[in-house]
């Protein structure tokens, strides 16, 4: 009965593994991929505006709106008086977070009332007309103005402790101190944050929302509004990018357009300007970072004492595990036989600071990179070497234990960091820029190679576990749903490999579509690099169950044991048969077999006690390496990145087209954060930097001249992942820390590689020339 | 009050467009978006810096119809008249297939979030258009106005770099196909009088000519004349001033000639980087990293040299270089013709020698002496499309003896307006032009300038860089390579 032509039988589109294009490429390129901002609007639709607060820390005396309600087209004026439930979007539920501020504005910027009118045009200009009187309190914006000021926590910090770090700081042979600073970060997604609310019967509401956590908003809303959360719909096609400025910060924007929606029972778009989405979201913190290292003749690491303070802003979002992430990462790939980390999360007086790739890890790994040059200058050796000497030993060796006492199970750094050595001829070209810096007057060089250990799970144990729903349809055709959002990293495009390959059917036969809170609920925010480690899962789950039905169902109809029974590209094979997939799913219908399932996916093995500061908080590591070089101009401070060589662990890959593209994409992301991304507050307590024409990420020309990414094709995940594949989304970030490194040796050689430039983050053109200055003057000392 | 007379005519896409109601403040990307619903050109950041709501705009320019990207989300709907817009939407064939630069974006995964690409796909067009053979440079250059922060850039140079090489000659070209006919179209919308358009109270103006436009501004002396928009977008997107009436000269051909002589450069108010660079930079060698450097390619292709100087911005990149050039400049009232150095132009902080009536119409720029070394160099923390730090011009004509003969030296970005180092030129000035003169030179800084403390430098930054490039410019005239380059075949 095989009814297939010879065309049915070739191997399927896009199998998991498969090099498949993004989903919506063609949309992209044809401008038919619908953004919040492009849907079709409901008749009616009226527009939102934040009014701001300038100020960075005062009283509100009093508030005059008549202005702004009086402007022609304004609908709506909403104050915190007009939310019907609470004035509160904390999403660490610690009820310090207004939606609108009420009594008090904590940073310059901070929203004070929302203009609802019938343009987004009237909405902006009427938001300008507003008569508010401030009692001006003390303000302060960075760390250490804060730490001076009595450092007050926004939340509880975090210590990590093994061994007696004094005591061996003590004792050892050498010891080193120094504090670095490192720079914040905003998204800069190209797609501003934006929400779109549409009124419903009774207390229904539809909010479509730019947003990486789908159920928070939904939850915020629900919360904002007064009504339970089956009342509240939350959907997102796609955003045009995320970073995690996307996991809470949608929030407010969600619940002021929902609030007015109802009011007005009229929809209600809320589309940010660029400049208000960077004044009043929040970013990657900045931390200031104490450090003691205690370590031997040959550099390897006896003890290390730090401290993390990082400026949180005014609230806590998520601060309190993005510290904790920070210290979970001071080790990167590094055995502190004696260590103790601490966190400080300090409430400044600026925007409330928010997720961003690594959220926290980068700037945690930074800290110990830094402690390996300190090292590395005061022995005169290549750094590498020092990297080396500490790198987490291979399972079975006693130096496996991390500073919150995981055992690193899976390490293939060794390897990783030998393979790119030798790929990039790292050791000629070191002798080659040392020997060019000799002779060069006003160029000098730099190189440095920089490893990647980076922790994979939430460490909010609870967020890691992921829903799917998959139907089929009587014509065969799939519908694909799950809780993970869409953000350009291709992980609707990966989940739908998952899917075809485990019905072994043509991608295409899948129809991605739109997160929605009605389908999956209880979901966790796309972030944390776990979208396709968890959804992937979960939908193979879902689609697991069904096919466990099938076969039951072949079985029977056939009488064939269901070992007979095996789903094969574009077929179903039951004993010698090959049926059609879709001429079987028809069959299975008309059998009333259920081709529908939700799937369930959490991850095994974890726990962490924060409280001890001990437990199994990551599911596996993801591994990689770069070595960057560069050039610099020892006069002005100038530099350009000359070549970067990259190998990264993503395990088996899902999609190593979509992999790469999170490799190079997160490198040269990170390489701005270190690099030009500088954010800078007047003394008033202004983001002056609030718009691209003042922050400046990287340019097509600044990437690296010579950029050689290979993915480590040997790799696989030591635990039963999704087809053994790694997470991507955020390790990759911290490979640009090579950048910042190899500009550090191009400084120290103005002194001769004698002394540490201690070249903090981000070294734009100007650190980079005062930080050789500096160095001169120590020369002469 | 003059009365509306005429209306804004253009193409969109492949449907011709009249308007008789145009506001003077409205932006070419709401009329799209809002009005048109064409929804594949976006808005990132309403101010001309990320590229996500680029468009090209057919001209006629010297009786071609040449192609050119712009940032729709400051280009104002009034400086439309007699152009040819171009869509994203327009791109693909009807049957759906799509043009060799989308393809290529696909094929090479050079899209990710998405968001960014249509603007990418649209400057890699106009990039098709005008450059059938780019090198990496070139497409480098084209690129500088569109900000991606997804991918990393990689896989949309690898797209670019292989549609260039492919380059398949059978495809479905939506601008080539039309050429003749939207150049006779474009032609026949050159308005002959002036035309009068409003919307409410606001009211806008295109004149037809120079006498025109001279007579418009003797009646409405508060006008704000507009040619680029690349300044005056962003007072409207993010500052909502509420310009009335808007008078638009972006058209106006006799603006933009091009005129060299014996002596040097006559360059029309009316013409744009783009337009100016080759001949220019044929002329002076060294303003090519310079004016590479300005805004990105769709900035250069809006906006003018002319307005660069009218704005009268004590950070604007030009006006440091053709200071040091000893450039003069033409303004014109009904009254007629005035002439100044263009030096004596910027008097302070926000003030200017432009007359009530006076619009700037020509600027010449005269040829360096024998003997004379020049150099323009601009500081910045992103390299390209960023604004300067400081801009520095220096020019130094040496004696046969080896001194120094004649000496201009003028900043921008360390003063409240672009501003001559007086005291440095004193103390080269007869020198012999070695390093110590530069050496005792170098602290004569500090009494010609007070720089700011900003979001884009410190003054010490400012101070102790602009003290440096000095040695910087010493060493290039010794022959000597001092400057980190991305290409040494810069285009």
């Amino acid at each position: 009965m095989d009814q297939s032509t010879f065309e049915d039988r070739k191997a399927i589109s896009a199998p998991m593994h498969a090099s498949l294009r993004h989903d919506s490429a063609h949309k992209h390129v044809s401008g038919t991929a619908d953004y919040i901002d492009d849907m079709p609007e409901p008749d009616g639709t009226l527009h939102a505006a934040l009014g701001m607060g300038d100020r960075a820390h005062a009283e509100i005396l009093s508030v005059d709106l008549s202005a702004v309600k009086a402007f022609p087209g304004v609908v709506l004026v909403l104050t915190a008086k007009d939310m019907p439930g609470e004035n509160d979007i904390s999403p660490s539920h610690r009820h310090d977070e207004p939606v609108l501020a009420e009594d008090k504005v904590e940073f310059h910027g901070q929203a004070i009332f929302c203009v609802i009118a019938e343009t987004r045009d009237i909405a902006r200009r009427a938001a300008r007309l507003a008569k508010i009187e401030y009692r001006d309190l003390p303000h302060w914006t960075d760390v250490t103005d804060t730490l001076e000021n009595g450092g007050t926590l926004v939340t509880e910090p975090l210590t990590l402790k093994r061994g007696d770090a004094e005591g061996a700081l003590e004792t050892a042979p050498n010891r080193v101190k120094g504090q670095m600073r490192v720079g914040g970060q905003d998204h800069f997604y190209l797609e501003g944050h934006i929400a779109l609310a549409i009124p419903g019967e009774d207390d229904e509401i539809t909010v479509w929302s730019s947003t990486q956590h789908p159920s928070e908003v939904q939850h915020m809303v629900a919360h904002v509004l007064g009504v339970p959360s089956n009342a509240v719909t939350v959907q997102v096609r796609r955003m045009g990018g995320g970073f995690g400025g996307k996991e809470t910060q949608g929030n407010q924007f969600a619940a002021l357009a929902a609030v007015a929606a109802k009011r007005l029972n009229r929809a209600v778009k809320f589309r940010l300007d660029r400049d208000e989405d960077m004044t009043a979201t929040g970013k990657r913190h900045d931390f200031l970072v104490d450090y003691e290292v205690g370590f031997d003749g040959d550099g390897r690491i006896e003890a290390v004492k730090a401290n993390y303070a990082a400026r949180c802003g005014y609230s806590s979002d998520l601060s309190g595990p993005v510290t904790d992430r920070a210290l979970f990462h001071a080790d990167n790939a590094y055995f502190y036989p004696h260590v103790l980390l601490t966190s400080q999360p300090l409430k400044t007086h600026t925007v409330s600071n928010t997720a961003f790739r690594g959220f926290g890890g980068p700037q945690g790994l930074v800290g110990g990179e830094r402690m390996i040059e300190e090292i590395a200058y005061t022995l005169g050796k290549d750094p590498l070497e020092i990297r080396k000497a500490n790198f987490y030993g291979l399972p079975g060796s006693e130096r496996v234990l991390t500073p919150y006492h995981q055992t690193v199970e899976d390490n293939i750094i060794h390897r990783i960091v030998d393979e790119l050595e030798a790929s990039s001829d790292y050791q000629a070209r070191r002798k080659a820029v040392l020997a060019f810096n000799e002779t060069s007057r006003v160029i000098r060089k730099g190189i440095a190679l920089t490893p990647v250990k980076f922790g994979i799970s939430f460490t909010a144990t609870w967020y890691n576990q992921a829903g799917a729903l998959v139907h089929v349809y009587q014509d065969g055709s799939i519908h694909l749903n799950h809780g993970g959002t869409e953000m350009g990293q291709g992980l609707f495009t990966k989940v739908a490999q998952v899917l075809a390959d485990a019905f072994q059917v043509d991608v295409s036969r899948v129809k991605i579509t739109a997160t929605t809170t009605a389908k999956v609920p209880n979901t966790s925010a796309t972030a944390a690099s776990s979208g396709s480690d968890l959804n992937g899962m979960a939908a193979y789950d879902a689609a697991r169950q069904i096919k466990q039905r099938l076969v039951a169902f072949a079985a029977e109809k056939w009488g064939v044991s269901p070992d007979e029974v095996a789903f094969v590209p574009h077929h179903v094979r039951v004993g010698e048969a090959l049926i059609p997939f879709p001429d079987f799913i028809r069959q299975a219908y008309m059998a009333r077999v259920q081709l529908s399932a939700a799937g369930f996916y959490k991850t095994p093995k974890i726990h962490w006690d924060r409280a001890k500061g001990m437990g199994t908080p990551f599911y596996y590591f993801a591994y990689g390496a770069s070595v960057s070089e560069v050039s610099i101009d020892t006069l002005t401070g100038e530099y350009h990145v000359d070549r970067v060589d990259i190998l990264h662990d993503v395990g088996h890959s899902l999609n190593p087209a979509i992999d790469r593209g999170q490799v190079e994409g997160a490198f040269v992301q990170g390489m701005g954060w270190l690099t030009t991304e500088e954010l800078w507050w007047d003394d008033r307590g202004r983001l002056r930097t609030h718009a691209p024409s003042t922050y400046k990420i990287p340019l097509a020309s600044d990437r690296p001249k010579i950029f050689n990414v290979e993915l480590a094709e040997w790799a696989e995940a030591a635990e039963p992942t999704i087809g053994r594949s790694k997470a991507v989304g955020e390790p990759p970030f911290m490979l640009a820390v090579s950048v910042l490194e190899a500009l550090s040796m191009a400084v120290a050689s103005t002194a001769d590689y004698r002394l540490c430039p201690k070249l903090d983050a981000p070294a734009t053109p100007e650190r980079v020339l005062m930080t050789i200055e500096r160095l001169k003057a120590q020369k002469e000392e | 009050m003059s009365t509306d007379t005429g209306s804004i005519r253009f193409i969109l896409n492949g449907e011709d467009i009249s308007l008789r109601h145009v506001p003077p403040t409205g932006t070419l990307l709401d009329w799209l978006r809002l009005r048109r619903r064409l929804t594949g050109t976006k808005e990132g950041c309403a101010e001309g810096d990320c590229g996500a709501c680029t468009v090209l705009v057919g001209r006629v320019v010297e009786g071609r119809l040449a192609y050119e990207s712009v940032n729709a989300c400051i280009r104002l709907l009034g400086s439309m008249n007699a152009t040819h817009i171009v869509t994203v939407e327009y791109l693909a064939g009807s049957d759906g297939v799509l043009h060799p630069v989308q393809q290529a974006m696909v094929d090479y995964h050079g899209s990710q979030c998405g968001f960014c690409t249509p603007g990418f796909v649209m400057s890699l067009y106009g990039l098709w258009l005008s450059d059938p053979a780019p090198n990496r440079a070139r497409i480098e250059k084209a690129l500088q106005g569109n900000l991606c922060r997804c991918t990393g850039y990689e896989p949309i140079i690898r797209a670019a770099e292989a549609v260039a090489e492919a380059r398949p000659s059978a495809v479905f070209d939506p601008i080539e196909r039309t050429r003749a006919e939207v150049l006779a179209k474009l032609t026949s919308m050159a308005p002959q009088d002036t035309i009068r358009v409003s919307d409410g109270d606001g009211r806008v103006i295109v004149p037809a000519s120079l006498d025109d436009l001279a007579a418009v501004l003797a009646e409405e002396p508060k006008a704000t004349v507009v040619a680029g928009s690349t300044d005056v977008g962003l007072w409207v997107t993010k500052q909502f001033r509420d310009l009335n009436p808007v008078v638009f000269i972006n058209h106006l051909t006799e603006l933009q000639s091009l005129e060299e002589t014996t002596e040097g450069i006559r360059i029309g108010a009316g013409v744009t980087y783009s337009q100016a660079f080759a001949t220019l930079c044929r002329r002076f060698p060294a303003l090519s990293p310079l004016i590479d450097r300005i805004g990105g390619e769709q900035v250069r292709n809006m906006g003018t040299i002319g307005g660069n100087i009218a704005n009268g911005s004590p950070i604007g990149d030009t006006p440091p270089a053709l200071i040091a050039l000893g450039a003069t400049l033409t303004l014109r009232s009904r009254e007629g013709p005035r002439e100044l150095p263009l030096e004596r132009y910027f008097i302070e902080y926000g003030k200017q020698d432009r007359r009530p009536g006076e619009f700037v119409e020509s600027l010449f720029v005269p040829d360096l002496p024998a003997d004379t070394h020049f150099a323009v160099y601009k500081i910045s923390k992103r390299r390209d499309e960023d604004i300067s730090a400081l801009c520095a011009a220096f020019r130094v004509t040496l004696a046969p003896d080896g001194t120094v003969a004649d000496v201009r030296l003028c900043f921008g970005g360390m003063a409240g307006t672009p501003k001559r180092a007086a005291t440095v030129e004193a103390a080269l000035l007869g020198k012999p032009w070695t390093e110590a003169t530069i050496e005792a030179a170098r602290p004569a800084f500090e009494t010609d300038y007070k720089p700011l403390t900003d979001w884009r430098a410190t003054a010490e930054y400012r101070l102790l860089a602009a003290k440096n490039l000095l040695i910087r410019f010493f060493l290039e005239t010794s022959g000597e390579i001092v400057q980190v380059r991305r290409f040494e075949d810069v285009a």
